[in-house]
This record gives structure tokens, C-alpha cells and sequence, in this order.
């Protein structure tokens, strides 16, 4: 897959009914790569996010994609290339698998057209490379919370947008499942060179599994680039207000905080 | 590479199968919907057999038979038709849109904004029909205006527009009630009858709003079904996929209102038909796909079926909208208990 967009924004303000809370950020999404946005709770990680997936209007300064301000594109042109994966997406009642996984190729279907062999075939690569295929003919409802996101995940892969961008793909699962999906956009990542922004919660795997790291703090943009780079003690003490030693991931030899609380500090 | 070829095949064997299913059905409710329409035509004071019907329908002088069943049952089955298919898409339209069964024309107080208007102008201004049909549409229209703009503030939510819906509502049939009190006594028994939702008394000459609106609107809302089985994803999602979100809901709540005030000024609101239909439709078809048809179907069906209860089950006769009320108001029980136990309330 050619994946050469530029995707960038610039002098970016926006928020919620007149509160601002991104202040003023410029920045340009590393092509084929993996880049997390990090941050402490209602810094803004999300609402960066939104602002340049188009699902927030910025109310100063543009997203741009190849050049062109992205609220200028068609909206469905749009979705062939940007895919988002939001935070709660709404399942139907009833539905199955591979019809919501179906849903995604929305995009590249024109308003009259059938189902093409085409899109029965993205349907099918995408659950097969979720490992869902299985369940094609289930209910949404009768999977489990970890099998509900690769469904999701299916779906945005049906897709087939260069860039994808996820709003905490690994929030409310088990341990085993975040490593699971994290493991899985890796591949998505190195098979088809599809650029990744996401926002995770947790530092760790943020650091262990990111190209690149965007740190925000109050709704600037405080530190960008390599994890082993940006994640120091003075970041985590700056944008957590957490004390901390940094140490290296002994699997991948990543930045790992080690956060030091009040107790149960050996002396 | 074999193995790939056998997993499209399940997949696609399933969504195919699916498709099956809603073809079958679809014509399922086709035929019973026929056969809803005979019986209307054939039953009555007196039953007349099938060829007699046929040939006076064609225009053949039969004395009796003409006026039975070109001037009172032919209007009548035409009304219950086309208004059971509105209320029937409209409904589905607003419970799919707004990812709630509670949330529809009836519920939301657009059907009530539609009645105020009509019995205005019934009880007030004794209107023609052709301004009923106007007022209700204006009535109806404004109603969701008001609603849009009161559950307006940030981002759009589902949950403000049903509870400000349903006050609404209340509102608005509050004002119903005034009016009744405040009008003429001869003036209170039509309104009555036609608040109650009933084919009794439809007469040919109001129909031709009805079915064009009927006519005009269906195409428009089966073309945009696709983006309604996306916006059904939630707001982000459908924006995520390249659906205009504001622009799609504006040209689908235009058209379901539209026809929804129409069928209300011909017919009065049929109760719980837009608000049954949609999940009966999702319940026999499945919900692979946009299920605007079948919900338009399950409305005929509802409406004729208790139609023909109304009119011939018991001694006395009863208008459709008693009949269907007591079929949706269990049903709106089920909904609610089913829907506190989901905690979805």
C-alpha cells in the first residue's frame, strides 16, 4: 500500500462549548509509524485526537492531509484514507460480525452500488487479520469485551484507510487483551505500512510499543519523539506530577517507569 | 490460498443467507398485506364475493356493491395502506437514527404537535382537510425544530432529545385537552373521532396527499438507508466513515415527518403502529441490513389486521387506534421493564 500522506496540524485550538483546551499545537504525524499520544487525565489526549480525525471542529488553525485542509475533502474520500476508531462505539442490537464489520466498507461503496467482490474480500482479510472469522455469522452480542474491540478494529480495517487513528483501543481490557490488540496493530503497522496515532493510558506499553511519543500537559504539546527519548523522570514529573525511576524494559528494552508513591520506598 | 477462498465463502454464505432471509420476509409481508387488502374489500355489512368486488372496482355499474366497496371500503383499505406504511417508516427511521425503540414520533411528541395543529383546526377554524393535511405538517415539523433546538448544546445527544420529547409531549397534549374543553360542543365529537386514529369515514378525496407524500418520500429514504444503518453506529462512528451526519439526519427527519403529519391528518394517530413496527420488522428480518421496507410493511399490516379486528371481532365496532393501542401498550410495559434491566434507561 502506497502511504505517503503528509498529515500535519497547525497552530491547533479547540475544545468543548467555548473551553479551549487544546492550546495552540503544531504537529506532523511520522508516516508509517506507530505514534501514541500520552498525558495525564483531561490534558487533552483525546480531544488532539478528535480535533485532527474531524470529529471536533478546531476553532483556530487547521488539520492538514497531503496539503489540503481535511474539512475541505468529500467526506467519503476522506474515509478511504483517515479511519477512526472512536472511544464507545454504538453496536446494534442484534447485529452480527461480519455484517457490522461489513459497515466499514461504507466508504467505497457509491449509493447505489451492491456488494462487489472487493469488499467481500476486505471484509474477509480484515477478520481474518483480527482473527475473527470464527465468529463471522454470531451476535456482537455473545462476545466477549477483548473480541468486541478486534471486531471494532475489523471494522476500521475494512476499511482500508492508510492512517488509522484509535481512541484508547486497549481501555477496559484485561492485561492479556491490551497486549493482544497492541501485538495486532504492530502487524497491521509492519505488513501494510498503515500510519497508527492512538492514545493509551498506560505509559508502559505506550513506551514499549510506539515509533514515536507525543506528550501532552495542560493541553500543550510538551515533548515529542523516540520513547526513549521523550520518557525521562522529568517528564513523568512534569506531566503526572509523579515521582519515578526509569529504568529499561527487560523484554524490550524500552524506557519503563517504575512510579514511587509514598510507601513501601526501601530505604 | 484455497483455505482464504473457503473463508470468503463463509462469510459471504452468511451475509448472502441474511439477504435471503429479508427478500423472504419482505415478500412474506407483501402477500399477507395482499391478503389484508382483499379481506377489507370483500368484508363488510354485507360479504361479497370476489368478482363482484373485482368487476365493481373496474368501473361496472352494480348496484349495492358500488357504493359499499368503491365509496367506503376502497378508501378505507387505501388510508390504512398508505398511512400504516408511514407511520411504519417514520418510526423505524427515528428508532434506528436515535438508537432507541422509546424514541419515536409517538413518544417524541411529533405525532402530538401534528394533532394540536389538526385539532386547531377542526375545533377553532373548521378547516377544509387539504389545510388539516398542511397544518399538521407544519405542526409536526415544528414540534422537531423545537425539540432540535431545546436538546441542542454541544455535542448531539440521544438521550437529551427523548427526555426533552417526551416533555414535549406532554406539553403538547395538555394543549390538546384545552382545546377540547374550550371547543364548541358539535365540534368535539369529530375531533375526538379522529384523535383516536380511524379509517372510519375516509373518503377518497382526502387521499391524494397522503400517497404522494407516501410516494415521494419512501425512494428518499431507501436511497439514504445505507448512511441510516451508519448513523445507527453513533455519531462518531458514522462521521469517522464518511457520512454527512448533521445533513443526513435533517433529510431523514424532514421526509419521516412529512410523512408521519400527512398519514396523522388523514387517519388521526394510529397509536403505536411507528412505534411497533420497527422492532417487529428487526425481530423477523434480522437487522443486516437497513430494514426500512419491512417496517413500512409491518405498518400495513398492523393497521388493516386491527382494522379488521376493530370492525368485525366484537359486537360493537372499534376505530384501528383502539386496537393497536391495546396491542403497542403492553408492548411499550415489555420494552421499559426489558430495557431497566439492561440498565439502558
Amino acid at each position: 500500500m502506497g502511504n505517503t500522506h503528509s498529515f500535519r496540524a497547525d497552530k491547533l485550538f479547540s475544545g468543548y462549548d467555548n473551553k479551549t483546551i487544546i492550546q495552540g499545537i503544531d504537529l506532523e504525524i511520522p508516516k508509517n509509524k506507530i505514534s501514541v499520544i500520552i498525558g495525564a487525565n483531561g490534558c487533552g489526549k483525546s480531544t488532539l485526537l478528535k480535533t485532527v480525525a474531524k470529529l471536533i471542529k478546531p476553532s483556530e488553525g487547521d488539520v492538514t492531509l497531503d496539503g489540503k485542509a481535511i474539512n475541505k475533502y468529500p467526506p467519503k474520500q476522506l474515509a478511504r484514507i483517515l479511519g477512526i476508531l472512536p472511544q464507545s462505539p454504538v453496536v446494534p442490537e442484534g447485529i452480527t460480525v461480519a455484517d457490522l464489520v461489513g459497515r466499514g466498507r461504507f466508504p467505497h461503496q457509491s449509493l447505489f452500488s451492491g456488494w462487489s467482490k472487493k469488499d467481500y474480500e476486505a471484509v474477509e482479510e480484515a477478520m481474518e487479520f483480527m482473527n475473527i472469522t470464527e465468529f463471522a455469522n454470531h451476535d456482537i452480542d455473545e462476545l466477549s469485551g477483548g473480541q468486541r474491540q478486534r471486531v471494532w478494529i475489523a471494522m476500521a480495517l475494512a476499511q482500508q484507510t492508510d492512517i488509522l487513528l484509535l481512541d484508547e483501543p486497549t481501555t477496559f481490557l484485561d492485561i492479556t487483551y491490551q497486549v493482544e490488540i497492541l501485538d495486532l496493530l504492530t502487524s497491521l503497522n509492519r505488513k501494510y505500512g498503515t500510519t497508527i496515532v492512538m492514545v493509551l493510558h498506560d505509559i508502559n506499553l505506550s513506551a514499549r510499543y510506539a515509533d514515536y511519543i507525543f506528550a501532552l500537559h495542560k493541553g500543550e504539546l510538551v515533548a515529542e519523539g523516540k520513547p526513549s527519548d521523550v520518557i525521562t523522570t522529568d517528564l513523568v514529573k512534569s506531566i503526572f506530577d509523579l515521582n519515578c525511576v526509569v529504568i529499561q524494559d527487560p523484554i524490550s528494552d524500552t524506557p519503563l517507569v517504575i512510579p514511587k508513591g509514598r510507601y513501601h520506598v526501601k530505604s | 490460498m484455497k483455505n482464504q477462498s473457503v473463508e470468503v465463502n463463509f462469510i459471504m454464505e452468511g451475509m448472502r443467507r441474511r439477504k435471503r432471509r429479508w427478500l423472504f420476509v419482505t415478500t412474506l409481508l407483501v402477500i399477507l398485506a395482499g391478503v389484508l387488502c382483499c379481506a377489507m374489500l370483500l368484508l363488510g355489512n354485507t360479504i361479497y364475493p370476489i368478482h363482484i368486488v373485482v368487476r365493481s372496482l373496474l368501473g361496472e355499474e352494480i348496484s349495492g356493491a358500488n357504493f359499499a366497496v368503491n365509496t367506503i371500503r376502497l378508501p378505507r383499505m387505501l388510508a390504512g395502506v398508505f398511512a400504516g406504511f408511514a407511520f411504519g417508516v417514520a418510526g423505524y427511521v427515528f428508532q434506528t437514527m436515535l438508537r432507541n425503540p422509546l424514541a419515536n414520533p409517538n413518544i417524541l411528541g411529533i405525532t402530538s404537535g401534528s394533532s394540536v395543529a389538526a385539532v386547531f383546526c377542526i375545533t377553532v377554524l373548521h378547516s377544509s382537510n387539504s389545510v388539516i393535511s398542511i397544518a399538521a405538517v407544519i405542526g409536526g415539523l415544528l414540534t422537531v425544530i423545537a425539540m432540535y433546538l431545546l436538546a441542542r448544546g454541544g455535542a448531539f445527544s440521544i438521550g437529551r432529545i427523548i427526555i426533552i420529547g417526551i416533555g414535549i409531549q406532554a406539553m403538547l397534549d395538555a394543549v390538546i385537552s384545552f382545546l377540547l374543553l374550550k371547543s364548541a360542543q358539535q365540534d368535539i365529537a369529530g375531533a375526538i373521532r379522529w384523535l383516536g386514529g380511524s379509517l372510519n369515514g375516509s373518503k377518497m378525496s382526502e387521499l391524494p396527499p397522503l400517497i404522494l407524500v407516501v410516494l415521494l418520500f419512501t425512494p428518499v429514504i431507501i436511497i439514504f438507508g445505507k448512511q441510516l444503518s451508519i448513523l445507527e453506529l453513533g455519531e462518531q462512528m458514522a462521521s469517522s466513515l464518511g457520512v454527512s451526519t448533521d445533513r443526513m439526519r435533517i433529510i431523514l427527519i424532514v421526509s419521516s415527518v412529512f410523512m408521519i403529519a400527512i398519514a396523522t391528518a388523514t387517519t388521526g394517530p394510529i397509536a403505536f403502529v411507528s412505534f411497533l413496527a420497527g422492532p417487529i420488522a428487526n425481530r423477523l428480518v434480522g437487522v443486516s441490513s437497513s430494514n426500512i421496507l419491512p417496517a413500512g410493511l409491518v405498518g400495513v399490516n398492523l393497521v388493516l389486521f386491527a382494522d379488521l379486528i376493530g370492525q368485525f371481532a366484537f359486537e360493537y365496532r372499534f376505530p384501528v387506534g383502539v386496537i393497536t393501542g391495546l396491542l403497542g401498550a403492553p408492548y411499550l410495559i415489555y420494552l421499559l421493564i426489558r430495557m431497566n434491566r439492561k440498565g439502558e434507561l
